[in-house]
């Protein structure tokens, strides 16, 4: 595909000097919904996700609107489930599980280990493909009715009783599922194939280290996901009994097999955030990462031990317990690896010369909530405190802080950091950083009075409640106001600078890794000439290393004592 | 760089973005060894639910494990069994010089004994029908943990079936495709791919028919 020349008149003057790298590959249609390369599927899995964000955030908007008063005025009882259900659904399956691995995993994973492509990229876009008709089916369930079973399908209800789109919303998951391990086994074998001569595994960026570690559990867990989904089905549509007690089946199996997948789906969506942070943290502390070694053991052991710890979510379902015992054990022993995580990033900071721009507030950001949401599932994974917060909002805040808090964080850590490198255009620092704070702020606004009022009591799943929650509730939904419009606020100042933002050049922050040392945006097949590797990463301040571009602009300012915006 | 000499044939065979032929074979079995640990822990949520039931309910087991056909489940165990052993010659076969016509004569024998399996299927759902050994009011058999056993018998061979399905059309694809184009079929990662995907279909038939067929026989 040569060059079109549809619309270059629409763009600035200067474009004839400016490489438009991959963007510049085809400007039709046909040139993004048939391409292959990794960068480009890339985008087009951001702008599913972004769709689908921004639904599963006005099911919530309605969900945070019903729950100002106290009384169940606004939507009835049976429409508050099936917008909660829709919310949960949309969020974890078309937003959180996908978001870092399939937009970010996907352009730079190819970059950053020197590679051309992913190893396979036509199933790279029919994972793409996947996501849309998963996709197509929850859109449709949307417009059919929706679905009132809450995201996690439990059984019985889901296979005999529910009067809703079940089995359409279980196609769009299971569907969707298919996508994500397609996209998993892709970065596996370029993770194990396609390293640039000298990146052994333990040169690897940990960003790479995360995807590789999440497609692990992504290839493991997401099967036995489909496979609970296909049963509630057959019980569903057939009527063969093997969740039914009536035929001697046990409801329980279910919930055994759908939180096998969907815990390992919380270090899904997490991992994949750990790496964003690993690469952010280093560059704008100007320091190596401390304990690289250990930060790879730790995603390791966090994907294994992650696999062993599903039945913290049934304590409470009349579970042994023996099995309890075990479980809440190895729930306590996976924050082992996390918090040496977190030590990690903090000893990054000790002595390094810290800046603050966008990313690395989003990455502070990340560091902060996730240490909440993961001191507060220690809480949760011991047993006498569980019993008391079963199904109350102190289980919804910490999932919440861990992943939208975490992850979200994250995601948009990443979009700032590796904008430039996307589009080649920088973003409006000031307002990026303001958002930054007030998605920081918003979050905890709207989440830290969910710890207070499920501990209190306030149970989950309900739109009416006692009067006495109602000061919870009503600051809840006020934060709501706010994250929201800290969500909205990049999408308008991001979308300003496609067109407006300053050209960046290649490597703005002067980061180490191996996507800053092609151009940006990078030509569609990455590299002019194959990077070879002979250093360990973040290698900030090397012998004889002199600062560049943005970094230097900073230090400079920083030197000077001014403000450098 | 091994990418100056490139045959015709492994230049037929080579995709984006590799430029050896060698590489991209390791990468595409690595990526097939991959999708079948999935596979197998897609069929395990399956075996996981039965070894539970199985141990609540061992004497309904071995009740309704006796009323399933031997004869129909011994003699699709045989067909592919024998089409493993067909298709396991391929890969060797469509390298070796002059046997390409061979590994493709194998791949349609083993796409028949595919269909051959899936026909016989066909007439023993009609008898299990008959038979009234669908779960719900008809059910034949009236211990408690019986219906239980024919919900997995019917999840996990309809599950394998449409896996077989897709083996078969694999196969023949790879038949057609390869006598369009024989070059490409001596070169091509999709051989092996294809022969390691056909062996995870058989392999979990023989423990559908261990765990489906015997109990309930003999002792």
């Amino acid at each position: 595909m040569s060059d079109a020349v549809l619309d270059d008149t629409s763009l600035p003057h200067d474009v004839s000097t400016f490489d438009k790298g991959y963007l510049g590959d085809g400007h039709t249609l046909r040139s993004w919904l048939l391409t292959t390369d990794h960068k480009r599927i890339a985008i087009l899995y951001a702008l599913t996700l972004t769709i689908f964000f921004f639904i599963g955030g006005v099911a919530i908007a309605l969900v945070r609107i019903e729950l100002v008063t106290p009384a169940q005025d606004f939507v009835t009882a049976d429409e508050y489930n099936r917008l909660f259900t829709l919310h949960g659904i949309i969020m974890v399956w078309f937003f959180l599980v996908p978001s870092i691995p399939a937009t970010f995993g996907n352009f730079l994973l190819p970059l950053m280990i020197g590679a051309r492509d992913l190893a396979f990229p036509r199933l790279n876009l029919f994972s793409w493909y996947l996501t849309v008709i998963g996709g197509a089916f929850t859109v449709y369930v949307l417009l059919a009715g929706g679905v009132d079973t809450g995201w996690t399908f439990y059984t019985p209800y889901s296979s005999i009783y529910s009067n809703s789109h079940v089995i359409a919303a279980a196609i769009a998951v299971f569907v969707a599922g298919f996508g994500t391990i397609a996209t998993g086994i892709n970065f596996i074998v370029t993770t194990h194939t396609m390293r640039a001569p000298g990146l052994t595994w333990f040169r690897l960026p940990l960003f790479v280290w995360a995807m590789y570690t999440v497609s692990v559990v992504i290839i493991l867990a997401t099967p036995v996901l489909a496979m609970a989904l296909t049963l509630m089905m057959a019980e569903r549509f057939f009527g063969v009994p093997i969740f039914n007690p009536q035929g001697g089946g046990d409801p329980i199996l279910f919930q055994h097999l759908f939180w096998f997948y969907s815990h390992p789906a919380v270090y899904i969506m997490i991992l994949p955030a750990m790496g964003v942070v690993s690469e952010v943290i280093p560059c704008f502390a100007r320091r190596r990462l401390f304990g690289y070694d250990f930060m790879v053991y730790a995603l390791v052991a966090i994907s294994v031990v992650g696999f062993f710890v599903w039945g913290h979510h049934m304590f409470v379902s009349g579970e042994s317990p023996y099995a309890n015992l075990v479980f809440s054990f190895l729930s306590f022993v996976v924050a082992v690896p996390s918090a040496i995580k977190v030590f990690n990033w903090t000893a990054t900071l000790y002595r390094g010369q810290i800046t603050y721009e966008a990313p690395m507030l989003y990455a502070f950001g990340f560091v902060g909530l996730f240490t909440m949401g993961g001191l507060t599932g220690l809480f949760l994974a011991s047993i006498p405190i569980d019993v008391q917060a079963t199904d109350t909002y102190f289980v919804i805040a910490h999932f919440h802080y861990v992943m939208v808090g975490g992850t979200v964080s994250a995601f948009f850590a990443a979009l700032h950091f590796w904008w430039s490198k996307i589009t080649g255009r920088m973003y409006p620092e000031t307002w990026a950083r303001f958002a930054a704070v007030l998605m920081y702020f918003g979050f905890n606004f709207t989440f830290f009075p969910q710890f207070i009022m499920g501990w209190a009591g306030m149970p989950r799943r309900y739109g009416s409640y006692p009067p006495e929650f109602q000061i919870y509730h009503v600051l809840s939904s006020a934060g709501a106001v706010v994250l929201a419009a800290a969500y909205l606020m990049p999408l308008g100042y991001l979308t300003w600078s496609l067109r407006w933002g300053r050209r960046a050049g290649d490597n703005p922050w002067g980061a180490t890794g191996l996507e800053w040392q092609t151009s940006s945006p990078p030509p569609t097949h990455n590299f002019d000439k194959l990077p070879t590797v002979e250093r360990a990463p973040y290698d900030y301040h090397p012998e004889g290393y002199v600062e560049t571009g943005e970094a230097a602009r900073t230090i400079e300012a920083s030197q000077k004592g001014g403000e450098q915006e | 760089m091994t990418a100056a000499r490139i045959t015709p044939a492994e230049k037929a065979a080579l995709r984006e973005p590799w430029e050896d032929i060698a590489r991209q074979r390791q990468a595409v079995e690595l990526g097939m060894w991959a999708f079948l640990a999935s596979e197998l822990l897609f069929f395990s949520g399956l075996f996981a639910g039965y070894t539970i039931y199985r141990s609540i309910y061992p004497q309904a087991f071995w009740e309704a494990g006796a009323e399933t056909s031997l004869w129909f489940g011994g003699a699709n165990t045989a067909i592919l069994l024998i089409s493993s052993a067909v298709v396991a010659l391929v890969p060797r076969a469509a390298r070796w010089p002059g046997l390409g016509r061979f590994a493709r004569a194998m791949l349609w024998i083993g796409a028949l004994l595919g269909v051959a399996f899936l026909v016989l299927k066909g007439f023993e759902y009609r008898e299990d029908f008959h038979e009234h050994l669908w779960p719900g009011p008809d059910f034949k058999l009236h211990a408690e943990g019986a219906e239980l056993f024919f919900s997995f018998y019917w999840c996990l061979t309809a599950i394998h079936a449409v896996h077989l399905v897709v083996g078969i059309c694999l196969l023949a694809r790879l038949a057609v495709a390869g006598a369009r184009d024989p070059g490409w079929f001596t070169e091509t990662p999709a051989v092996q791919a294809t022969a390691l995907y056909w062996g995870l279909v058989d392999i979990i038939w023989t423990v559908v028919f261990v765990i489906i067929y015997l109990p309930g026989r003999g002792g």
